[in-house]
Order: C-alpha cells, then sequence, then structure tokens
C-alpha cells in the first residue's frame, strides 16, 4: 500500500543478529516502519526488546559482534534522492557523511555522552566543522547559536565549559545541540530523559517539541514510559522481544489496544484517580525472553491471557491492518474489524 | 594557578633540603671514614702509619667535627657558591668529575625514557584496537618476555650480539672518528648506535609495563559512551581514536612519568655500571667503597634532585592535560 506521505524514513523487514562463533542468534526480525517529515514515532517495549539495537542500526552504529542480517534503511533526502542505509555498510566515508548531518542521535547518558577532557564547544563545533568544511570560528559561532537554541544561559562563555560544569540537564541540552548542528532531518533520541528528575524531564521534552516544530526534523523516540509517548508522539511502535507487535497512531494505539501485550502495558500504568477508585496497578507478569531462548511462535504466548494453544504456539501470527493500525495478533482481524 | 605553581615549587625546595640531609645522613652511617681508608692503604703499600698522621688527615678533611657542622659546611658552600668540595680519591673537584660523567648519564636516562614512550603509546593503541588480534598475542608475549627478562641477563647477551654482529664496541658516546667531530647526521647515527644496548636494557622492562597499561588505559575508554557519541556525530575512526581515547588514555601514562623518570635515572648508573660504560654508575659504585664522602653523597644528592625535579615536571604536564584536576 503506497501511502502519499513525504517520508524521511523508512525501515523495511529489518532484522539484527548476534554473531557467535558458530551461529547468529536473531535479536530483532523483521521489523517495518516509517517516519514522514516532521513526524514523531515513539518505539516503546519492555527493557531488553532490541529498542537500542534498532536505533543504533539506523546510523551503522552496532558493536562489532552485531550485524544487520536483512532488510532495507532507506533515507529520504529534501531533494528526492534515497540512500540505503544497510547498503552503505558500517564503515567508510559515505554513512560517516550521514552520521551527525542527516541523522542526529542523543542518548540516555547525558552525563558521559561528552568527552570530560574537551569543552562542550569544542565537541560541538566540531560536527560542523567536520561536515561543512567550515572554519573554526565558524562553527563556534554556529555552536554558540544552538547553544542559545536549546536555553543554555550565556552561550558564548559555554562553549568554553567543560561537560563537568554542567548539570544533566543542561548536558542532555548541549548534546541535543550536538546533534542537530548540521540541521538532520532526523534525530534518533534514545531515552533522552530516563536519567533525568522529573522536572528537568518535561524541560527537556518541551524543548525537543519546540525545536521539533521551529527545525522540522522527525524524531524517533525511544522510551519505556507511556505518559512520554502521549506527550510527544504521533505515533506509537510496540516492540516485544525483537518484534514489532502493534503499531498506529498515539490516538488509535491509546484507544482501542489490540494486542494482549500493548493492553497490559497501558493497564500497567497508573491513571490519576486509581487511588481513589482502588484499581490495581497490574504489571505484567513474566519477563521478557532471553534472547538464546525465544518461545517459538508468538513470542509473547507464554505470557498472553488471551493466547489460543497450540494456535498461537506454532506459528508467528499474521499481521492485520486497519487504516494506519498495525497489529500481529490471531485476534487482529475481530478486533480492528469491531 | 600562580599559587598552586608558587606552593608546588615551595614544596620541591623543602624536599630538596630534606633529601639533602639523607644523603649526608647515608653516607656518614657508613662504618669508618676516609682517614682509615686512607691509612690502610697506606699500609698495604708498606708505609708505617701513626694514629696522629690519621688524626692530622682526619682534622684535615673536617672529619672530626661533628656531623651537622660537616653537613652545615657542604650544604652551605653548594648553595652558595656551587662548590661540591674536593673528592679526595680523585684529588679534584666533585662538580668537575661527575660533570664529566653526567651527561652519558643523562643521555642514557632521558633516550631511554623516549624510547619507552615512543614505542609503547603507539604498540599500546594497536594492541588496544586489535585486541586479541595475532599482532595483539604477539605483542602480549614478547611483553611477557620483556618483563620476566632481568636486565643484567639481557645486557650480557646485548652485549654480546653487538660485538659479535656489529662489531660495535660498547662504551661511551661517540666512536673516535665522530668524537669531536661537529654535529651530523653520521654522527647522530654513531650516538644512536651507541646508546642503543644501554637503553634496549634499561628500557625493555618498562616499555612492557607502559604498553599494557596503554593498553588496558584505551581500552577502557574505547567502551565509553562518549565515544559512540562522537561516532554517531560522523567522526571517522581514526581522528575519533586519536582525538578521544587515546587523548584521554595519555593522561594516567603521564601521571606515571615521575615515577619512570625515577626508575631511569636511578637505574641509568647501574647499567652504566653492567655494561662498563664511562658514565657515573661506576663513579658513583666506587665512591662509596672508598668512602669519598662528598663524591658520593653529591651524587646521591642530584640523583634524588633529578627525580623531584622531574615528578614536578610530570604533575604539571597532567594539570596541563587534564582539565577534570583542579587547581584550589
Ligand atoms: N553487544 C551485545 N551482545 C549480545 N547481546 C546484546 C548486545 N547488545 C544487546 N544485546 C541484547 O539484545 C537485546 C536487545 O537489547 P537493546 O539494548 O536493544 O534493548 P532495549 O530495548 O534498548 O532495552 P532497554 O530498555 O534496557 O534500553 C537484549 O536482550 C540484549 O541483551
Ligand atoms: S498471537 Fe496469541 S499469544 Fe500472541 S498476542 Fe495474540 S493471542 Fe496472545
Ligand atoms: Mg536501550
Amino acid at each position: 500500500m503506497a501511502e502519499a506521505r513525504d517520508n524521511v524514513l523508512d525501515v523495511e523487514t529489518l532484522s539484527i543478529a548476534l554473531r557467535q562463533d558458530d551461529a547468529t542468534v536473531p535479536i530483532v526480525e523483521d521489523i517495518s516502519f516509517s517516519l514522514a517529515r516532521g513526524e514523531v514515532l515513539a518505539l516503546v517495549g519492555e527493557s531488553g526488546s532490541g529498542k537500542s539495537l534498532t536505533a543504533l542500526s539506523l546510523m551503522q552504529l552496532l558493536s562489532k559482534e552485531l550485524a544487520i542480517t536483512k532488510g532495507r534503511i532507506l533515507l529520504h533526502a529534501a531533494d528526492g534522492g534515497v540512500t540505503d542505509i544497510v547498503g552503505l555498510g558500517a564503515n567508510g566515508r559515505a554513512i560517516e557523511a550521514i552520521r551527525g548531518r542527516r541523522m542526529g542521535m542523543i542518548f540516555q547518558e547525558p552525563m558521559s555522552s561528552f568527552s570530560p577532557i574537551h569543552t562542550i564547544g569544542a565537541q560541538i563545533a566540531e560536527v560542523a566543522m567536520i561536515h561543512e568544511k567550515v572554519t573554526r570560528e565558524e562553527a563556534r559561532r554556529r555552536a554558540a547559536e544552538l547553544l542559545a537554541k536549546v536555553g543554555i544561559p550565556d552561550p558564548v562563555r559555554a562553549l568554553d565549559r567543560y561537560p563537568q560544569e554542567f548539570s544533566g540537564g543542561m548536558r542532555q541540552r548541549a548534546m541535543i545541540a550536538r546533534a542537530l548542528i548540521c540541521g538532520p532531518g532526523l534525530l534518533i533520541a534514545d531515552e533522552p530523559t530516563t536519567a533525568l528528575d522529573v522536572t528537568i524531564q518535561s524541560q527537556i521534552l518541551d524543548l525537543m517539541r519546540k525545536l521539533k516544530n521551529e527545525l522540522g526534523m522527525a524524531i524517533l523516540f525511544i522510551t519505556h514510559d507511556l505518559g512520554i509517548v502521549a506527550q510527544m508522539a504521533d505515533r506509537v511502535a510496540i516492540m516485544y522481544s525483537g518484534r514489532i507487535v502493534e503499531s498506529g497512531p498515539v490516538r488509535d494505539i491509546f484507544r482501542r489496544p489490540v494486542h494482549p501485550y500493548t493492553r497490559a502495558l497501558l493497564e500497567a500504568v497508573p491513571r490519576l484517580g486509581d487511588i481513589d477508585r482502588h484499581r490495581k496497578i497490574r504489571p505484567i507478569a513474566g519477563s521478557i525472553p532471553n534472547i538464546f531462548d525465544v518461545p517459538q511462535g508468538c513470542r509473547f504466548h507464554p505470557r498472553c491471557p488471551a493466547a489460543q494453544l497450540p494456535r498461537c504456539a506454532e506459528a508467528p501470527p499474521p499481521r492485520y491492518d486497519a487504516g494506519r493500525h498495525h497489529v500481529s495478533c490471531i485476534h487482529g482481524a475481530e478486533e480492528l474489524g469491531r | 594557578m600562580i599559587t598552586f605553581f608558587a606552593r608546588r615549587f615551595a614544596y620541591m625546595v623543602i624536599t630538596l633540603l630534606l633529601v639533602s640531609v639523607v644523603s649526608f645522613a647515608i653516607v656518614q652511617s657508613a662504618p669508618g671514614d676516609y682517614a682509615e681508608i686512607y691509612a690502610a692503604r697506606k699500609a698495604n703499600a708498606g708505609a708505617i702509619i701513626s694514629q696522629a698522621e690519621i688524626e692530622n688527615v682526619r682534622r684535615q678533611l673536617g672529619l672530626d667535627k661533628p656531623w651537622h657542622i660537616q653537613y652545615g659546611r657542604w650544604i652551605g658552600n653548594i648553595v652558595l657558591h656551587n662548590d661540591w668540595g674536593m673528592s679526595w680519591e680523585w684529588k679534584r673537584p666533585v662538580g668537575e668529575v661527575i660533570w664529566e660523567r653526567m651527561p652519558l648519564t643523562l643521555a642514557i636516562a632521558f633516550s631511554t625514557l623516549i624510547f619507552m614512550y615512543v614505542v609503547s603509546i603507539p604498540v599500546g593503541i594497536y594492541s588496544a584496537v586489535h585486541r586479541y588480534s595475532i599482532g595483539d598475542h604477539t605483542v602480549s608475549l614478547l611483553g611477557y618476555i620483556g618483563l620476566a627478562t632481568p636486565n643484567f641477563l639481557l645486557a650480557l647477551v646485548l652485549m654480546y650480539l653487538s660485538q659479535r654482529y656489529f662489531g660495535q664496541s660498547v662504551g661511551g658516546l661517540f666512536s673516535p672518528a665522530y668524537e669531536n667531530a661537529p654535529w651530523s647526521w653520521g654522527k647522530f647515527k654513531d650516538l644512536l648506535a651507541h646508546l642503543a644496548v644501554p637503553v634496549i636494557v634499561l628500557g625493555t622492562g618498562g616499555t612492557a609495563f607502559l604498553i599494557r597499561a596503554m593498553r588496558a588505559a584505551v581500552l577502557d575508554e574505547l567502551n565509553k559512551m562518549y565515544v559512540l557519541s562522537a561516532k554517531a556525530s560522523g567522526l571517522s575512526p581514526l581522528k575519533l581514536l586519536i582525538r578521544y581515547p587515546v587523548r584521554m588514555a595519555l593522561n594516567p601514562i603521564a601521571a606515571t612519568l615521575g615515577w619512570r623518570l625515577t626508575y631511569v635515572i636511578s637505574g641509568a648508573p647501574i647499567v652504566g655500571f653492567v655494561l662498563a660504560l664511562p658514565d657515573t654508575g661506576p663513579l658513583f659504585l666506587h665512591s662509596l667503597l672508598n668512602q669519598d664522602m662528598l663524591l658520593a653523597g653529591a651524587m646521591i644528592f642530584i640523583y634524588c634532585a633529578l627525580t623531584i625535579i622531574g615528578t614536578l615536571l610530570s604533575d604539571l604536564l597532567l594539570v596541563a592535560l587534564d582539565p577534570r584536576i583542579k587547581l584550589e
């Protein structure tokens, strides 16, 4: 189905595996998603579901023992050109020219994402110098401009300060400045606020929303906090054990979750009023499977309250689509049709 | 900043003074004195020597005074007049005797230091980047051998090899042909050839150790988050390696420069002695054996002073390299 969307990124049947001496262990399998210009897609899932690996693979940043084994990652330029990131390989000029320029990335740990012995300014300006061959002065001027944009007071003086002189929130702002200095069409944010306390967290989220509206980049936002999804995202994809089990516009998913895992996730979120109504917060029983020992069929079946055995344990469930709402579960047809 | 330097400098001066006292005390603590040695020699040569004569020598040399008076006179002359006294053994000023030989000792010490860092830093980086490769394993193996080989054994083997295969006489800084020639490429090569054996003998153990340290430090840094985040910004692998992990790994390496320096400065005379080089090594040993007190004391003091100054320099280097070190 060809949607008339102006996409920045199309990920098609991407698989990632761990290479071992004797075998390859699949970790992420057959995931597909896309991001339109200026859109925020949240990637949600329990710890270990493969969110970070997916993010890293988009820039070919997987560590040596991991590899993309299948699929395409198509990056669309504003002029209509398409690059397949998988085809570029993990090394060489071509992929380096994409990192930091066409896609920017920020991480969970603002504390350690900067080198402690180089100034903030040097580390931000460097990105512009690599990609745009500008002079040091010009790069510093641009860095100061971005620091101002991300809300760092006295940006010119901040250039010459070291990361450890910044608070966690300030450092994450500086990271955002570094990721955006070359004006990428896509920002990948891997749990950018998880390490921050709640007030700082909401400031950073506000900032990211503001910058998105101003600069128009798409954001792949990785989180396991559904509250953040509701605030930030246009669409959401739910990952479980290396697969996307359900995806769609945030409203649809929140109003009418279909996949039993999505439902369980939403039920696990405490809501306002829960205390008065004595509603129990129900965390999902059991835990995510070990990558070396994943269940056959639907990977959620050992934990699934709606499982139909042996059917669910035999083959992976088919995918059902209702408009832009997709779900991979045997109950998909009836639920989506309703 | 200024106060930091001033304070460090003041500490250094105080340490030097303490060291001078200790050097003097060590020399003093040996049983007997030069007057007795002098008497014994005369006796060996068949001369009859009276107790009065011995006392006379002792008085002439000031050995009858209490030790703090002797020390005061000694250090006073050094500080005020740069006069290190006379070597009784050589019948020449101590300063002169030492400075004839000190250049060779310093040349060996500093060449060794340079050799250790020039070899270990790139090899350590290579080993870290190509961890568990054949190259890395080879380096590790050679490193263990280097660490395990006693210096004297290495010295004997290298002396043998260089005599046998290169016809190179071990000893001195230059071949006779270049001794008084002006500086030229040939003279430089000649210098290197002469320094090679003592430098390898003195530097192998330290180099092996530093390679391991550098490898570990780089590996540590390579796993840090900021490396991934720099890579995600588009840095090429080589540029990234040099700009971040290597630069960081140099800090702990620089921090050990002080005691590396101690090691080469105290090791150079020993190597000089084993290889029978005309450096301060043999001079020092003989001065101790012969109770040539002023010479021995001066040499202990100079070795210590070089070490203390070196430590200060390495601390300053570390401060310059690492902005995380706060100068309160
Ligand atoms: N280098 C690696 N070697 C082996 N296994 C790995 C490696 N990196 C990740 N994995 C495994 O792959 C799975 C997915 O990891 P990933 O980091 O993508 O999870 P995540 O969804 O980001 O989790 P979190 O919420 O904890 O960040 C995990 O089971 C993890 O143990
Ligand atoms: S396919 Fe079966 S096991 Fe899997 S989520 Fe649906 S009902 Fe549960
Ligand atoms: Mg993660």
